[in-house]
């Protein structure tokens, strides 16, 4: 990767000048009170650009759905989730090609619209998490417990 | 519309049950979904959920964990997994400066070595404090501060030891820092980081103490500096969390005829140790017709014990005394994980971190949808 070497060429120049990498210097403490001031945590991952599309063809009832930078993980169980709905026809995704980070989510209805069958799956994953997340913490601390005694 | 039928237990069992034959495996895909058998409902309830999910824990250290997930589907167990591995952050060293290596090591060995070592420190300096590292604009690495980098420092030098014996052989007797581990190197805190990373307990120290870096000789000197970054799986496998993170599904062994005597201790010696039990066929049992005991009290039969600690080797499968009187399978919802950390997370910790990381997963995109629709 000759972006990758560069970027490391340059870092050991810069250090060479500095005589200490960037994060050493101390003689900015502007920098470090800054610093008390962070970009919001939940930002992190930048939130702006638009991950999910609608493929072109898709109706109301039958759309395909583009996923960026999402894989196996969700794919599956966003599948699982949307099929167990009663409104849904059809749910699938695929992996259109193992170099590109997208990710295909196809959805038809007998009722209602895809959209919302998508919606409701992500509400219905998260009701889960949060059930597993109780559950867990509650017989890990009972576990633990019985354990000690 | 007519209200749901519900299907009987021995066809829930059946359903829940994936066959091991002795050439196939049969009945494998989830089948409980709307639509999928006439007259039941079987769309997506949270009370369902909230009624038969299970959380068995059978051994719990930080280090190693395992419990059985139960009720679950597989893409949502394989999911966490995939989770555990690739996408929960941790801090490792990213960038090395070689300053001098006369080492026998290679630079490039060494860099990548050191990476690969898992190292931790206060939990909350490492999740709260410290942060991505950022890019540029311009899609170079951005600049580092306290908040987002860890410096280390390796200095070490190999000289010979004078009050060694004269006919010393032992090359760490012979020579100082013949060996060189990963408790030389050392932690260089920046601003806030000397506060957040105060010896013993929070400074930034590798897990295991004694891994072997590199060997010296004397005169040979690694002098470096180390930042480390916070990163994912997904990138390189030093940011993750575990060892290993894998799941099984339940061993189920059925005895549908009873197997006694001399046929019980094969049977038993079929399965890993405690898998099958011998017990005697008792009065009650010899005496009830049909039972397939009468005639034989007293005699050993083999039960299972613990179908847990079976591996499904099929050897029981293989003989034909067994024929027709043992079903084995698999548990389709019944998930037994085992979770290994590297050291910088709890083994136990770790799943919860996992379904919060597939939960904000998940709100994400629903925010994605919402913009996508507008």
């Amino acid at each position: 990767m000759p972006g990758r070497t560069d970027e490391e060429t340059n870092a050991d120049v810069r250090m060479e000048e500095d005589g200490a990498p960037t994060s050493h210097q101390p003689d900015n403490e502007e920098e470090f009170e800054d610093a008390q001031q962070f970009p919001e945590e939940e930002d992190e991952e930048d939130d702006s650009e638009q991950r999910v599309r609608i493929l072109p063809g898709s109706t109301d009832s039958a759309a395909s759905f583009e996923f960026r930078n999402e894989n196996h993980t969700l794919g599956n169980a966003l599948r699982y989730i949307i099929m167990k709905n009663p409104d849904v026809e059809f749910c699938a995704y695929s992996i259109p090609h193992p170099s590109e980070p997208l990710m295909n989510l196809r959805i038809q209805t007998y009722d209602g619209t895809a959209v919302a069958a998508l919606s409701k799956g992500l509400k219905d994953l998260q009701d889960m998490c949060d059930h597993m997340f109780e559950e867990f913490s509650r017989t890990r601390d009972a576990f633990l417990n019985e354990m000690r005694d | 519309m007519a209200p749901f039928v519900k299907p009987s237990e021995a066809e829930l069992e059946r359903r829940r049950t994936i066959q091991i034959n002795d050439e196939t495996v049969t009945n494998i895909s989830s089948t409980d979904f709307p639509g999928h058998y006439p007259g039941e409902d079987n769309s997506w309830s949270f009370e369902t959920f909230k009624n038969t999910f299970r959380v068995e824990h059978h051994y719990l250290t930080p280090a190693e964990s395992s419990f059985s997930l139960i009720g679950a589907d597989a893409a949502i167990a394989n999911a966490l997994r995939r989770i555990l591995i690739s996408e929960i952050p941790t801090l490792a060293i990213e960038t090395v400066y070689v300053y001098n290596n006369t080492s026998v090591i290679q630079d490039e060995v060494l860099c990548h070595r050191l990476g690969l070592i898992p190292f931790t420190g206060s939990k909350k300096g490492i999740r709260e404090f410290l942060r991505w590292r950022r890019k540029a604009e311009d899609g170079t690495p951005g600049p580092v501060y306290d908040y987002n980098t860890v410096q280390l420092r390796l200095q070490v030098e190999c000289t010979r030891n004078p009050s060694a014996a004269p006919d010393e052989r032992e090359p760490t007797k012979l020579y100082h820092h013949a060996h060189v581990y990963a408790r030389d190197i050392e932690f260089v805190p920046a601003g806030r980081q000397a506060d957040l990373f105060q010896a013993p307990e929070d400074i930034i120290r590798p897990v295991n103490p004694d891994i072997l870096v590199a060997k010296l000789r004397p005169g040979q000197v690694i002098d470096l500096q180390m930042h480390m970054h916070k990163g994912v799986g997904a990138d390189h496998a030093k940011f993750s969390p575990v060892a290993t993170a894998s799941y099984r599904l339940l061993p189920t062994i059925t005895i549908t005829r009873p197997i006694l005597g001399r046929d019980a201790d094969k049977f038993a010696r079929c399965f890993p140790r405690g898998v099958i039990a011998l017990e005697r066929v008792s009065a009650a049992e010899a005496n009830t017709p049909g039972s397939g005991y009468e005639g034989h009290e007293g005699e050993k039969k083999a039960v299972v014990a613990d179908p847990m600690k079976d591996t499904v080797s099929r050897e029981c499968l293989r003989h034909p005394e067994f024929e027709g009187k043992v079903k084995l399978g698999r548990r389709r919802d019944h998930f037994i994980f085992s979770i290994e950390s590297t050291g910088q997370w709890d083994s136990d910790e770790l799943l919860l971190e996992a379904i919060k990381t597939m939960k904000k997963k998940c709100e994400r995109l629903e925010k994605q949808v919402i913009n996508m629709v507008r």
